[in-house]
């Protein structure tokens, strides 16, 4: 588990960092969201202990990362997939992580397998396409065999073939039960991998809720109706005291009514339905939405919930 | 508070090996630190270089210079002096691996996944430090045994007398061109931790070197025999001095240890600066 409490970071004056508090549970899959040059970065290099916060403290599973000998072990990270030197092999790279830490020299060509290198693990790292960068920095991230995983922007610039087996590493990294801490300015990616959300916009917490949770927030989940007579349908949804709304193209938006409640309403009228679809707001319109100007939100929990009208 | 499981767990390791005693893991440190030096190829060309600078040199000025020598001459010209003539392109080679050592990890960003991988920087540079100059002492002496053995080899005979291993100062003095390309060395290692970047730790070394005796040049005379003595060139390059020094110079000992203190200065400097900056 990694526990923030108040980490601020200031870059000449300017808080990169803004009071941020969050916490990662063990054994979760936690997606760490926020725009380009929302303090991500800069708050995972704090968290290995790379940059230190101006105020504030973060611990990983209850001591701060350079309190550990043996760091490796307890934490892999990849936070910067080309920040290698270039002109060192695959191999002789994770050779001196692997020493580094007392990990024995089994595990280089285990994790080299693991992430499919072995037959580029004399290739000089220089040469790498930045996938090969990618899976060389989660062999290293892997080496130490560690419960808490952290990667920032994984899929990154990364082929479509390159993000799926990104996808599936993660699920299985978190299917065996590791804390898996992972940044990304895309939410359709989170909305893949991870079960928990923290959202930062200028350095400030957003909001930290549960994936499920996040979509239930958004306000103006709907149901689009079209129908033969909606009028009709309308009338009588209305009457159930569901609210019915109209869209330019003549179609119903239904709040307050499930599918199956209108369709068999329809149903039993006898009138035609050409659509029923749940309209939900997406997990990356409601984080669009959030980010949006961030300076609007200053406080953590409850995620401000948009209106309908404001639509 | 640690997490729940772990998987898959191939790793033979002690109970806990994460945490254990407090501070380093020096030579699980030392041993990353030289694969790392020996992995680079940047390593092996500064050493082609040196090795091939401080032998061919002493091949030249044994075979060509040291035959045009007049008797004039031979009063103030030192052999090894003459024989280690080739340190002027090996510091080079020796001073800018020094200070790639660091800053080459700066450049390429590496220095975040070693701290990462060892937080504790100190022991980091420790290990760094320890694994260079044990690395440069050896290549270093070696070469400068060997150009001391080319030189003689190539020097016609009965052109240059005290010569021998035996002769006052010689065994010193070339063992000493070891001793000084090494602490030059360190330097730049403690320049590079300070300025992070090849480029500017680089100037500064070669600056530090070359910068003082021209700015002595414009100074009023007396400054050449009090301050002189001092600057790193001078006091640096005694230790390679057999026997024929200059009349305002240190011994050869003092010498060299007013040159390590430049170095131990930088290097100081820089372990107080690792902790207090940002990777």
């Amino acid at each position: 588990m990694i526990e923030a409490v108040g980490l601020v970071k200031r870059y000449r004056n300017v808080a990169a960092v803004d009071g941020l508090s969050f916490t990662v549970p063990a054994g979760s899959v936690t997606g760490f969201l926020g725009p380009n040059g929302s303090g991500k970065s800069t708050t995972m290099r704090m968290i290995l202990g790379l940059d230190a916060p101006d105020a504030g403290a973060v611990t990983v599973n209850g001591r701060p990362y350079a309190g550990y000998r043996r760091p490796l072990y307890e934490v892999g990270a990849l936070l910067d997939a080309k920040a290698v030197t270039p002109g060192r092999s695959a191999y002789q790279h994770l050779r001196w992580l692997a020493l580094s830490n007392g990990i024995p020299r089994s595990r280089v060509e285990e994790v080299l397998r693991q992430v499919g290198l072995a037959s580029a693990a004399r290739k000089q790292v220089g040469r790498f396409s930045l996938g090969m960068a990618q899976r060389l920095g989660i062999a290293a991230a892997l080496l130490g065999d560690p419960p808490v995983l952290m990667f920032d922007e994984p899929v990154n610039g990364l082929d479509p073939d390159g993000v799926a087996w990104i996808r599936s590493l993660l699920k299985s990294l978190a299917a065996q039960g590791r804390t898996v801490f992972l940044s990304s300015h895309l939410m359709s990616e989170m909305a893949v991998t991870a079960d928990r959300l923290i959202i930062i916009g200028r350095g400030r917490l957003i909001a930290e809720t549960g994936v499920a949770d996040f979509l239930a927030s958004g306000g103006d989940n709907y149901i689009r109706v079209r129908c033969t007579e909606a009028d009709a349908l309308a009338a009588l949804l209305a009457e159930r005291g569901a609210t019915v709304g109209r869209d330019p193209d003549g179609a119903l938006r239904v709040i307050g009514a499930t599918a199956d409640e209108i369709g068999e309403a329809a149903r039993v009228r006898g009138l035609g339905l050409l659509e029923l679809s749940p309209q939900q707001m997406s997990l990356e319109q409601r984080y669009m939405e959030l980010t949006r100007d961030t300076t609007e939100y200053h406080a953590t929990q409850p995620i401000p919930v948009p209106t309908p009208a404001a639509r | 508070m640690t997490a729940t499981t772990t998987s898959s767990a191939t790793t033979a390791s002690p109970a806990s090996p994460a945490t254990g005693r407090r501070g380093g893991d020096f030579p699980n440190v030392l041993r990353a630190e030289l694969a790392k030096l020996a992995s680079i190829q940047s390593t092996y060309w500064a050493l082609l270089v040196a090795f091939a600078g401080n032998i061919g040199f002493a091949v030249l000025a044994a075979a060509l210079l040291a035959p045009r020598l007049k008797p004039a001459d031979l009063a103030h010209v030192d052999v090894v002096q003459l024989a280690l003539a080739g340190l002027h392109l090996s510091q080079v080679a020796f001073g800018v691996l020094g200070a790639m050592a660091i800053t080459g990890e700066y450049g390429s960003g590496m220095i975040r996944t070693t701290f990462a991988a060892v937080p504790l920087r100190r022991t980091v540079l420790a290990a760094k430090g320890l694994a260079f100059a044990g690395t440069a002492l050896v290549t270093s002496t070696v070469s400068t045994v060997a150009a001391y053995l080319a030189f003689l080899a190539a020097l016609p005979a009965h052109t240059l007398t005290g010569t021998a291993l035996s002769d006052p100062g010689v065994t010193r003095a070339v063992l000493g061109g070891g001793l000084y390309l090494t602490v030059y060395g360190l330097l730049g290692f403690g320049l590079g931790i300070l300025l992070r970047s090849s480029a500017a730790a680089i100037a500064t070394l070669l600056g530090v070197l070359f910068v003082p005796p021209l700015l002595l040049d414009l100074l009023p005379g007396s400054w050449k025999t009090t301050v002189g003595p001092y600057i790193p060139m001078q006091s640096g390059s005694q230790i390679f001095v057999a026997a024929h020094r200059e009349a305002a110079s240190l011994a050869p000992w003092t010498g060299f240890g007013v040159f390590c203190l430049y170095a131990a200065v930088a290097l100081l400097a820089g372990f107080v600066m690792i902790n207090r900056r940002d990777a």
